[in-house]
């Protein structure tokens, strides 16, 4: 076996340690810590992504991938992109937020089809919100039930849409 | 479409094919049921005032007679996918189960790839190869979309595929990962059944082409039967009418590895796979492999053969 290398490698996925205990790389985030943070903020219960690996490719993009391979693994995509780490605040990605946000209970905006459409274009608005700032989960009914969409940073009074370009739509 | 012609010998009804061919194709979509149900997906339709009627022969494919764009609430969320409709053929025919091992050997931009996903219940291992990182670059994006996490994606040339990358967590370096229980071979090929949706399909056409891409279609096959287990299933696909192209593939693959064709059930009207073309015969059971024409079911045409690994 090659010795782990103590830095990020972005040509490759390396599976994230377990605990910090077991963590080699500096910085890197830990499996318990992705799931206390998804639980922490936006109330999604750990045991949503029991069957799910985390992997980061670049530093601090966490991918989640429904199997689990040999670590690392060098190919061009692991699952879904789901989670920006290595800054101060850590951000979901759209995708992830689409795909499992749907079990969130905390930080999550619920909005009209308007402020929604206004969202998915990329625009920011003046929206009231009496929660935490930061990013949120932002909702919006579509057939009768709320969907959520993707995420917006709330400060200052006003959801800044962070849908990425190519996913804007004018509706 | 001089190109056409040559398959008069091969077609009942060759009027009514040409026919078929001229006509503009309606656009399709298919539910992706990883993200939404296909009650949801119908009822977003309704909001969003998309006129849509049911493919009969599968639950989650609609027409969209009216030919709306990608721009609605539906999409947005990825409950929809652009698919033709029977390009939705080759992944209901491998029919990969919850937890197995699947690969797409030529997968780029993900259209079948999203739907073997959902078909697996996103759990297992599904991996999608390319050799064009363009076309990775689209199927990426369609994997997200559609909020799949089963998926690994290689860029590699299909024929040299390497299992090395999909060994188990705790197994030692240099490994292989365990074969596949099935693969799909959707092969590059000379599209001539794209022309309803293309009409420039045939103009680069010619017999040298055709020879150069079955040599790659030979390739990637074989590649498939060897990377799956013994009892497992391949399903090999193309979007066109050549023989060369389609059974002369079968025979080949017949020949050089332990397989064989299956007979499938396809709730489509099609037609039997031939045995001569050209002065060359193939082996019998290549009637097995199913051809669509696109005045069958008004649809694009397709080819599509089921086989079996034997060893
Ligand atoms: C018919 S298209 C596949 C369509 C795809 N299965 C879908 O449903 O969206 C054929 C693909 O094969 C790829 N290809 C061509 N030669 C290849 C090779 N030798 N190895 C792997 N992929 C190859 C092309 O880049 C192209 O994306």
């Amino acid at each position: 076996m090659c010795p782990e290398p103590r830095e990020n490698d972005s040509t490759r996925f390396d599976r994230l340690p377990a605990t910090a205990e077991e963590r080699v790389v500096e910085g890197r985030p830990t499996r318990e810590e992705v799931l206390d943070w998804w639980d922490d903020r936006f109330g999604v219960p750990p045991a949503t992504f029991e069957n799910h690996t985390f992997w980061e490719h670049g530093a601090g993009k966490i991918w989640a991938f429904a199997g689990d391979v040999a670590s690392p693994v060098a190919i061009e995509g692991l699952g879904l992109t789901f989670l920006r780490t290595r800054r101060e605040h850590w951000k979901p990605t759209l995708e992830a937020v689409q795909r499992f946000g749907g079990a969130a209970e905390d930080c999550v905006i619920h909005v009209s089809r308007e402020e929604a459409a206004t969202f998915v274009a990329g625009d920011d608005q003046e929206l009231d919100w009496d929660g935490d700032w930061g990013y949120l989960i932002v909702t919006t009914d579509i057939a009768g039930e709320p969907e959520p969409v993707g995420v917006g940073l709330y400060v200052h009074g006003e959801l800044r849409s962070q849908v990425p370009k190519g996913r804007r739509r004018d509706l | 479409m001089d190109v056409l012609e040559r398959y008069e010998p091969l077609i009942d009804d060759f009027d009514a094919f040409l026919a078929a061919c001229e006509r503009p194709l309606p656009s399709v979509v298919r539910v992706n049921t990883l993200k939404t149900t296909v009650e949801r997906a119908r009822a977003a339709m309704d909001e969003a005032d998309i006129a849509y009627e049911p493919c009969e022969w599968h639950d989650g494919l609609f027409a969209l007679p009216e030919d709306q764009p990608g721009t609605n609430w539906p999409y947005v969320l990825g409950w929809l996918h652009g698919q033709e409709e029977v390009s939705a053929v080759p992944a209901e025919v491998l029919d990969p189960q919850p937890g197995e091992r699947v690969w797409d050997a030529c997968a780029a931009p993900g259209s079948k790839t999203t739907q073997l996903a959902a078909l697996m219940d996103d759990t297992g291992l599904l991996v999608a190869t390319d050799n064009n990182l363009g076309r990775i670059s689209a199927l990426r994006s369609n994997a997200e979309r559609g909020g799949v996490t089963n998926v690994a994606v290689t860029h590699e040339d299909a024929r040299n595929h390497s299992l090395k990358p999909f060994r188990g967590p705790d197994s030692e370096e240099g490994r292989e990962g365990a074969p596949y229980d099935r693969a799909l071979v959707d092969v590059p090929c000379s599209c001539e059944g794209t022309i309803r949706k293309n009409p420039d399909a045939l103009e680069d056409w010619n017999l040298d082409h055709v020879d150069g891409i079955s040599g790659v279609q030979k390739g990637v096959l074989r590649r498939a039967v060897q990377t799956t287990r013994e009892g497992g299933t391949v399903v090999y696909s193309t979007c066109t009418f050549a023989p060369e192209e389609n059974e002369a593939v079968l025979d080949y693959a017949l020949a050089e590895e332990d397989c064989e064709l299956v007979e499938f059930d396809l709730p489509l009207d099609h037609a039997l796979g031939i045995t001569e073309w050209d002065g060359e015969t193939y082996d019998e059971s290549v009637r097995r492999a199913k051809r669509i024409y696109p005045h069958h079911n008004d649809t694009g045409g397709f080819f599509c053969a089921k086989l079996e690994v034997t060893a």
